[in-house]
């Protein structure tokens, strides 16, 4: 038995070589693999370098000018000619709230009737602004931006009367990597973990999935080949595609859409390769435990896919998580994999937090491999 | 007609007789109903913020303990100098860290201008800006608080309708049934043809004396039923488990559901007619399924993103379930605002599916 196991773990070169090539062959056959390898990496960094847009842009409100006086009518031009809005005035508030309701509109600000002759008491009464609740992290920025215009507002209407407050403390924030708060430069790092796990986890499962449901599993009991060497020869092939996808998101991600490389292309190497091992032992693990293509391929996609895009911090803050999830995150490969890739990126070659990465990821890929060696192994012996 | 009858029993036979296949119809949308509620949130709270406060005066110290007493900020870890700091960062231990120079409370107390300067982690610049948004007030706060200043009364008050403690769940469950709906729909539209293909049972299929319409109809059914049942199943949990108030009409969301699932499946039996494998038709389907969610709004605005890219999105049947979903969840839309939505939708629906149609004979011939 355990001369058995010995040799199941040694790997003939040759052999080998012809099984990484016939599956070579079927990945450059199969339009399929093309699609996710180039097709899909594109599609995503596309997605994420444009779609995903979490900085504010212009947002359309409405603003009901229930008051002309002079005072209204100068908060009112401020609203105007703000950057951040798109203004449409009515007289009431009654049309707006319609237009909230449908969604052409994100916000309202209420300029009370009592505007202006409460201003000239120095009571002035404060405007009311209403946001759009169902979405609520468009409605945070709308009230803070909203609320923003007026304070400048104000301000400039106190130096203009000549009113002195105590200076305010003021805060100068700096943010180091990306100074021009870019969300692109974060996003775009995460799409390529995104399209990794595709490759990684995701085609890989399908393949020995497919094999078992083709009954081709069994032609390949029937040949000399060993344990070792058939996932060896199912993992070669997708490693090396990738790697190709890698660099070609590297090339997109930092021509098309601007991101900084101010790591060493060896950083991004040594921890796109020790991802790759995680992404595809899982994979091969699915795989072997499913035998079933759709069965495997539901499974990649929620314990691959949807961790890497969920559970891995790249959109969703961990810490804003309730604890149980922040717990589950741990698991989650890409949870380091992406802050490193980030770093690489837009920081450079900060080894003290990438090698503790890349420790982590080392050790979830054996254990994959070695649940995977077990699975494939109690299969055959069936 | 009981041709039609035989055939959609078994289409839905064929997806529930493996018992493998019957739990990943269950267990996954359950899953994702679970972390997606919990871990899709854009808020930003208990992060771990650095301090080096070089001053130690009575203001400085007053800020140092109300960001402790911030509920949206986590531990607070004290730093002894700059390269202390920049290693908190780096290694993202901290994403942001406030340094308070020697003479800050000087100057405070001279009622000069004082600065505090603060470091943020660029490499996270969404939830570093609403940090930022944190730490300017908690500064303003504990400045007025030492001076004894009374805050001006203030020039605006915000409320929020339709969600007025602007909780995340409440947007989350509405839209998560968009992207649950999506995702099995159109991955189990996809396999249908192709898996008959691949097993070579397609052409038994053929030469039956069903009519191609018959056929197309058959495969329609189950991902119909499924997607209904997941949205049902959403929206009861929605309201009773997650007290999601559901302000609208349940006719007017069925309607828009159903007709969502009719766009939906069409794209899905495009994906199967062009695919030959399972494996093409899976990796197809996830291909579509990506610009669907994303383009849908749910994870970022549509208005955030560029003008063209806009355009674009009214071509995606998600965006207006999106909205007829968030709109009858929290915002009570009128008959008249959801047939606003419903329209393009009825007509993407006619679009997918006559393509689908005439992509399938296409292939057959």
């Amino acid at each position: 038995m355990s001369g058995r196991r010995r040799s199941e773990w040694r790997i003939d070169g040759q052999r080998l070589r012809a099984m990484v090539v016939k599956e070579g062959v079927q990945i450059l056959r199969d339009p399929s693999t093309i699609l996710i390898a180039i097709a899909l990496p594109v599609l995503l960094l596309f997605l994420f370098g444009y779609a995903i847009n979490l900085d504010n842009s212009r947002t359309r409100i409405g603003l009901a000018l229930q008051d002309d006086s002079a005072a209204a009518l100068s908060l009112a031009s401020a609203y105007r000619h703000s950057p951040y809005f798109d203004v449409v005035v009515e007289r009431t508030a009654a049309p707006l709230r319609e237009q909230l309701i449908a969604g052409e509109i994100r916000g309202i600000v209420v300029i009370p009737q009592d505007f202006g002759s409460g201003a000239a008491r120095g009571q002035r009464p404060p405007i009311q602004i209403i946001a759009d609740g169902s979405q609520p992290n468009a409605a945070n920025f709308t009230s803070a931006y909203a609320r923003g215009v007026a304070q400048t507002w104000a301000a400039q209407e106190a130096r203009a009367a000549g009113l002195r407050a105590p200076p305010p403390t003021e805060l100068s924030l700096r943010f180091w990597y990306n100074p021009s708060l870019a969300s692109r430069y974060f996003l775009v790092p995460g799409a390529i973990a995104i399209v990794i796990t595709m490759i990684g986890t995701l085609l890989t499962s399908l393949v020995i999935a497919r094999e078992w449901e083709r009954g081709t599993m069994e032609a390949m009991m029937a040949t000399p080949m060993r344990m070792s060497e058939f996932l060896a020869s199912k993992i070669v092939p997708y490693f090396l595609l990738a790697l190709a996808s890698m660099a070609m998101c590297t090339v997109l991600a930092t021509t098309v859409f601007g991101v900084p490389l101010r790591g060493s292309l060896f950083a991004l190497l040594v921890l796109t390769m020790a991802y790759l091992m995680p992404a595809l032992g899982q994979g091969l693990f699915i795989s072997a435990a499913t035998k079933n293509q759709f069965v495997a391929s539901q499974v990649a996609l929620l314990s691959g896919f949807l961790p890497t895009f969920l559970l891995s911090g790249f959109l969703f803050e961990i810490a804003s998580m309730p604890k149980w999830i922040q717990a589950i995150t741990y698991i989650v490969p890409a949870r380091y994999f992406i802050p490193a890739l980030q770093t690489v990126f837009l920081a450079g070659d900060i080894w003290s937090l990438i090698l503790p990465a890349i420790g982590y990821l080392l050790v979830f890929g054996a254990i994959f491999f070695l649940l995977c060696f077990r699975a494939s192994r109690r299969s055959l012996d069936k | 007609m009981s041709a039609l009858r035989a055939i959609t029993i078994k289409e839905i036979w064929a997806l529930l007789r493996d018992p493998k296949s019957r739990i990943v119809l269950v267990i996954p949308p359950l899953l994702q109903l679970v972390i997606f509620t919990f871990a899709s949130t854009l808020e930003v709270k208990n992060v771990d913020v650095g301090v080096l406060d070089r001053s130690t005066g009575t203001a400085s110290v007053e800020i140092v303990n109300r960001l402790a007493g911030s509920p949206n900020i986590g531990t607070i870890r004290r730093l002894r100098s700059h390269d202390d700091l920049a290693e908190a960062i780096d290694r993202q231990e901290v994403i942001a860290a406030l340094v308070i120079e020697p003479d800050f409370d000087r100057a405070f107390a001279r009622g000069q201008a004082t600065r505090v300067g603060v470091v943020l982690d660029g490499r996270r610049s969404n939830a570093a800006q609403i940090v930022g948004s944190y730490l300017q007030q908690i500064v303003t706060d504990a400045g007025a608080s030492v001076r004894g200043t009374e805050r001006a009364p203030p020039v605006a008050v915000a409320i929020n309708w339709f969600n007025p403690n602007l909780d995340y769940i409440w947007f989350n469950l509405p839209s998560l049934i968009v992207v649950i709906v999506s995702v099995a729909g159109l991955s189990i539209t996809a396999q249908t043809v192709a898996r008959e293909r691949e097993l070579g049972t397609f052409d038994q299929l053929m030469v039956s004396p069903l009519s191609v319409r018959q056929i197309l109809i058959g495969k329609m059914v189950p991902p119909f039923i499924v997607g209904f049942v997941n949205a049902t199943v959403y929206l009861v949990v929605a309201q009773v488990v997650f007290g999601v108030p559901f302000t609208g009409s349940v006719l007017l969301f069925y309607l828009g559901l159903v007709t969502y699932l009719l766009a939906l499946i069409g794209v899905g039996m495009f994906v199967s007619a062009l695919s030959m494998t399972q494996q093409q038709a899976f990796l197809g389907s996830f291909v579509a399924t990506v610009p669907v969610i994303l383009l849908s709004g749910f994870a970022s605005p549509i208005g955030n993103m560029p003008q063209w890219l806009q355009i674009i999105t009214y071509a995606n049947p998600a965006r207006y379930f999106l909205e007829i979903s968030l709109g009858q969840f929290l915002k009570a839309q009128p008959a008249s605002v959801v047939l606003g939505e419903l329209w393009p939708l009825v007509l993407i629906a006619v679009a997918t599916l006559a393509a689908a149609a005439w992509l399938f004979r296409a292939r057959m011939e």
